[in-house]
């Protein structure tokens, strides 16, 4: 009987929205000031933000400079 | 009617009823810790400083539409897959292609490089029986036949839309427009775990970060990112706030976040722990989907390839565009930053893919003032020897 397999699945639903709501959460100016400090701590390491000095560019070819 | 778990009086309409109270619990609950947006808390964060990213290498080969690329952990080989039916390793230094390896499928959806070894997954699907996912261990052996070696691992009744190996090469986790993700066992091929939830076809996954990595994060065709338990299978956290389908799923490099690229032409970011979106990266000039995400190695950064052909480049933190990268010819089917962050990878449906890095402004300078030396020097010959 479809019914009861509609009941079924509604159970499944509602066991999902309780152990959504169940869970721990933590204010969004705590969180957001976290994403940032991380952000801010990598920030150094990271070249695409700070750029990459020619020396250090593994892509750049290996050309070899000679004075004329 | 004896149906397993149900209490005594639970009927349709009461379970509906509980669903409906409990949806409008959740959504109170995640409001009331909603104290301020994340670029209010940013507003005190350096504005960031031009961003001199260019694309420096393209590279031609394929002859179809690239779907995937996938950058390998040594940090210069890069995978990608075409509907050309080929799967090439490149040399991104040397723009070599190292390998290429045709199969028998047109629609190869995606390939990734396995952390350890260097095994290429491919991915066959679409129509027709192909809804695999197989594994290739590549060796350097050019002569070596490697589309024979190919070992089909994972099974859906589905296109499989996305895979990724798990933190070791011995398990593999994908994603299918069945609606399902799964957990399998590489060299049994068994399927180790699976994950429902998604009521439309699931069209990608990540893996959160940690070296423990207990979790992922799936988006699909039903609008919603979930965030799954590997080990138990569980729905941990959904999410539930684009307006289309999303294509594709990033966490964010600390594991606390995730972002989304979708359809609806914007990207989200959403925070695990505040169990809420934090931010929505839009533009009215963006119309177009965007179809791939990808963060910078701080996280600062979010690179999104659009189907205007663009990659806009947006401030985690601020909210803003930080730049835009112009280039590609037809739309952008992936962004890959590369594993020690120096470079953006990104692949399009113009059959090319292309390399973007960053220099710094300091070295940009020296290299106009050299160049601006060579050519005084040049003059003042040209001068002494017409004046002699």
């Amino acid at each position: 009987m479809s019914g009861s397999a509609n009941v079924v699945a509604m159970k499944k639903v509602v066991q999902q929205l309780r152990l959504e709501a169940g869970i721990n959460r933590v204010k969004v100016s705590q969180a957001a000031a976290d994403l940032q400090q991380f952000c801010l701590q990598n920030a150094q390491q990271d070249p695409l933000l700070t750029g990459m000095s020619s020396s250090n560019n593994p892509f750049r070819p290996q050309k070899v400079c000679s004075f004329l | 009617m004896a149906c397993q778990g149900l209490q005594k009086g639970e009927t349709l309409e009461s379970l509906k009823r509980e669903s409906e109270t409990l949806k409008k619990k959740l959504e109170e609950e995640r409001n009331k810790l909603n104290d301020v947006e994340l670029h209010q808390v940013a507003e005190k964060v350096e504005v960031l400083s031009a961003l001199s990213i260019k694309t420096r290498r393209v590279l031609k080969g394929h002859g179809n539409k690239v779907l995937c690329m996938d950058w390998c952990k040594d940090k210069r080989r890069m995978v990608s897959s075409s509907q050309d039916g080929k799967v090439i390793v490149w040399d991104a230094f040397t723009l070599n292609k190292e390998h290429g390896v045709p199969l028998p499928c047109t629609w190869v959806l995606a390939c990734a490089y396995a952390p350890l070894r260097s095994l290429c997954l491919i991915m066959n699907g679409y129509l027709g029986l192909d809804n695999k996912c197989s594994v290739i261990p590549l060796s350097l052996d050019k002569n070596e036949n490697l589309a024979a070696k190919k070992k089909s691992v994972a099974m859906h009744t589905n296109y499989v839309s996305g895979c990724s190996f798990t933190n070791s090469d011995m398990q593999l986790l994908t994603s299918s427009g069945d609606g399902t993700c799964a957990l399998w066992d590489v060299e049994s091929g068994q399927l180790l775990q699976s994950f429902h939830g998604h009521t439309a076809d699931v069209l990608s996954l990540d893996l959160a970060p940690s070296e423990t990595g207990n979790t992922f994060v799936s988006g699909g065709c039903d609008m919603k990112a979930n965030v799954w338990d590997m080990r138990s299978g569980q729905n941990i956290q959904s999410f539930e706030s684009h307006e289309s389908d999303i294509n594709c799923v990033k966490y964010y490099p600390s594991g606390d976040a995730f972002a989304s690229a979708s359809d609806d032409a914007t990207c989200r970011f959403y925070d695990l722990r505040a169990d809420r979106e934090v931010a929505v990266y839009q533009k009215d000039s963006i119309i177009f989907g965007a179809s791939t995400c990808d963060f910078s190695l701080s996280g600062r950064l979010l690179f999104a390839g659009y189907n205007d052909y663009t990659i806009n480049v947006w401030d985690v933190l601020k909210g803003t565009r930080a730049t835009i990268l112009f280039g590609h010819e037809n739309r952008v089917s992936r962004v890959r930053v590369s594993p020690d962050g120096t470079a953006l990878g990104s692949a399009s449906w113009d059959s090319t893919l292309r390399v973007s890095w960053s220099f710094s402004t300091g070295s940009n300078y020296i290299f106009r003032f050299i160049k601006l030396l060579f050519w005084v020097n040049s003059r003042l010959v040209l001068e002494f020897t017409v004046a002699f």
